[in-house]
């Protein structure tokens, strides 16, 4: 019996953003690994904030979205996009890895 | 086919090339020519004693025979899986045989491989896939690991991998798939003097194999990728 | 002595690692993450992509002076070589010889299970076009530098790979070896290789009995600024020469050289010494506390002068 997996999930929100974070130089922080995500911040047109998700975690959409969801109400960014490559990292490591962008993210 | 049908095949019965356990090597003449013949039999397991015994006839090819072209028939399950040849550095043992390949190759000795039945993973890197070119047998086959192991470490399962093997060619271990993505320059479908005179004709000096993979539709990435980078800002 | 604080290199990320050990700010990355050159085999496998593939690629400078230099990311699919991962160090690797600016070396932070086996053959062949592209700037007379520190360690195709350098810096955390302990274990058994016997496992493949048996040329504690140290003195010439410290050519005489030192150790070590194999190797190589050389320390072991390198 084959099991081929069946692939990523991905995931996409958009939030209408109030910080402008103006230009800057992309940001990347964290690896993917076993548990872990790395998240890549670049601007974007617009004054929205747009989360894209890949995740090889499938299942977990209304979790991502409460994470997305509490990661904007803490920011509130505006003209970002935040793209994700996770492999299973729990909803407090993904919450750690998106705060730790923004700090280094010099506005 | 074995050794010394295709040896025959190709030189004649009355070739001198002489089997040590697992290691093969002679010189024979071709189309009027010197080559050197070095190689593998019995699926042979590459241990630090039998990369350096090929590495031995590399150098008194290259100290002994100007200008003379190297063959490597190649039929290995790869690099030995023992503790012993790693405390001895089997690894710097591959390195050693594969820099004596390539100096021969810089020192005007054009080195051919030929995967005659099968090869794996690193005894594949210091043989064929250091030569100027490899070519191989239409039914030879080119692994990176066999199956059970590759399950262990990837946590796919041998099921998946089974079924990747038939179905993808970044799996499959048949050597058309080599073929299409570069690796191998060609196979030796019809006459096997012919095909070993063609090859011997036109190797290549450069590494082109990541070219060839494109233009065959195999590998579609690792030349735009080189390319990329030389220009990036 | 002063006796400044130490960041693990194993600790690090392969990105810090190469900030941390390069002049300050002075990285300038090709294909950096926003560009997106990921591979396209791992999706199908459920896998995701890493931004960058695992390895950060360009150019900085290293107490002034230009430097290549890539860093593996062993966290992600083990630093496993794949076709993108492959062809960004073959990239590299190419415009260090055909690029306008010529480095004084090129410096590989390696850490890597060797091929990526989620892209089996084209991480195969990837790996054999890095090491031809390796072997053509060292023909071209640039230096390269290998450094080899992560907790993955070294492996499979990158470990001979690694060999194919001018130089080779290890921490005695690093492990630079052929294959994994696992594999072995799986195919011989337990006897032949305990691949959970972490004390026999860097026996056999760790900086520590590299260095004694010479090969690495250089050990250093797992410490950020020692592997930056070392990599200094490995792309500075002797005195005070501007010039870069070209490559050892390889050539018949320095071949042959290698041969008789890897036939010599092969002869050294008796077949009949079973069990206690690496203290036994180190005794030969002439250390008298060889049985000590597990609990100690960098420093300590350095004052040793072991005839590894030596026929």
């Amino acid at each position: 019996m084959t099991d081929i997996p069946v692939g990523l999930e991905t995931l996409r929100f958009v939030f209408a953003g109030h910080r402008p974070t103006g230009v800057f130089a992309p940001v990347l922080v964290g690896v993917v690994g076993s548990g872990n995500l790395e998240v890549l911040l670049e601007p974007r047109e617009g004054s929205g904030c747009e989360l894209h998700i890949e995740t090889s975690a499938r299942g977990f959409g209304s979790i991502w979205e409460a994470v997305a969801r509490d990661f904007h109400e803490r920011h509130q960014l505006a003209g970002i996009r935040v793209s994700v490559n996770d492999m299973g990292a729990t909803p407090a490591v993904v919450s750690l890895r998106l705060d730790q962008a923004v700090t280094e993210l010099v506005l | 086919m074995n050794w010394n049908e295709l040896a025959t095949a190709l030189f004649g019965s009355d070739h001198t090339i002489a089997q040590e356990g697992d290691f093969l090597t002679g010189t024979v003449q071709f189309d009027g020519g010197p080559l050197a013949i070095i190689g593998t039999t019995n699926h042979a397991p590459i241990g630090v004693r039998l990369a350096l015994k090929q590495a031995r006839a590399v150098l008194d090819t290259v100290a002994g025979h100007p200008g003379c072209p190297i063959l490597l028939l190649i039929d290995t399950q790869g690099q030995q899986l023992r503790r012993r040849d790693e405390l001895l550095g089997i690894n710097r043992a591959m390195a050693h045989l594969g820099m004596c390949i390539d100096l021969a190759r810089r020192s005007g000795h054009r080195v051919l491989g030929l995967v005659y039945d099968q090869a794996l993973s690193g005894g594949f890197i210091t043989s064929g896939l250091i030569a100027d070119a490899c070519d191989a047998l239409p039914e030879a086959e080119i692994r990176v690991m066999r199956i059970p192991a590759m399950a262990r470490v990837t946590k796919l399962s041998e099921a998946t991998l089974t079924a990747l093997s038939k179905t993808n060619p970044v799996f499959a271990p048949g050597v058309e798939n080599y073929v299409a993505m570069g690796g191998v320059r060609r196979l030796w479908n019809g006459n096997l003097q012919e095909a070993l005179r063609a090859a011997l004709s036109d190797a290549p000096t450069e590494d082109t194999r990541a070219l060839e993979g494109e233009q065959r539709g195999g590998r579609n990435l690792a030349a735009d990728v080189v390319r990329r980078v030389l220009a990036a800002a | 002595m002063n006796r400044r604080t130490t960041i693990s290199f194993a600790e690090c990320t392969a990105r810090e690692r190469l900030a941390l050990l390069v002049d300050a700010n002075s990285f300038h990355e090709w294909l950096p993450p926003a560009q997106r050159v990921t591979s396209t085999h791992l999706a199908q496998l459920g896998v995701p992509s890493a931004f960058d593939d695992g390895v950060a690629i360009g150019h900085a400078q290293l107490a002034g002076r230009t430097v290549f230099i890539a860093a593996q990311e062993g966290e992600f699919m083990g630093g496993g070589v794949g076709e993108v991962h492959g062809a960004k160090l073959v990239g590299m690797l190419r415009r260090a010889i055909t690029g306008t600016e010529r480095p004084h070396a090129v410096l590989i932070l390696a850490e890597s299970g060797g091929v990526r086996l989620h892209e089996a053959n084209a991480g195969l062949i990837a790996v054999s076009e890095v090491m031809r592209a390796l072997l053509d700037v060292r023909s071209a007379g640039i230096r390269v530098v290998v450094l080899i520190g992560g907790s993955n360690g070294c492996f499979g195709g990158m470990g001979i790979v690694a060999r194919c350098a001018d130089w080779v810096v290890m921490s005695d955390t690093g492990r630079l070896a052929m294959s994994g302990p696992e594999v072995i274990e799986a195919s011989h058994g337990v006897q032949e290789y305990d691949s959970r016997d972490r004390a026999l496992v860097w026996r056999t493949s760790g900086g520590k009995h590299r260095w004694i048996c010479g090969d690495c040329d250089v050990l250093v504690e797992d410490d950020v600024m020692a592997f930056r140290e070392a990599a200094i003195a490995a792309i500075s010439p002797d005195g005070d020469s501007s010039q870069p410290r070209p490559a050892t050519l390889i050539t018949l005489e320095s071949l042959e050289q290698e041969h008789a030192l890897l036939t010599a150790r092969l002869a050294l070590l008796p077949d009949h010494v079973v069990g206690d194999e690496a203290v036994a190797l180190w005794k030969l190589y002439g250390l008298g506390n060889a049985g000590d050389v597990a609990e100690m320390n960098v420093e300590s072991l350095l004052t040793q002068r072991p005839t590894g390198s030596q026929i």
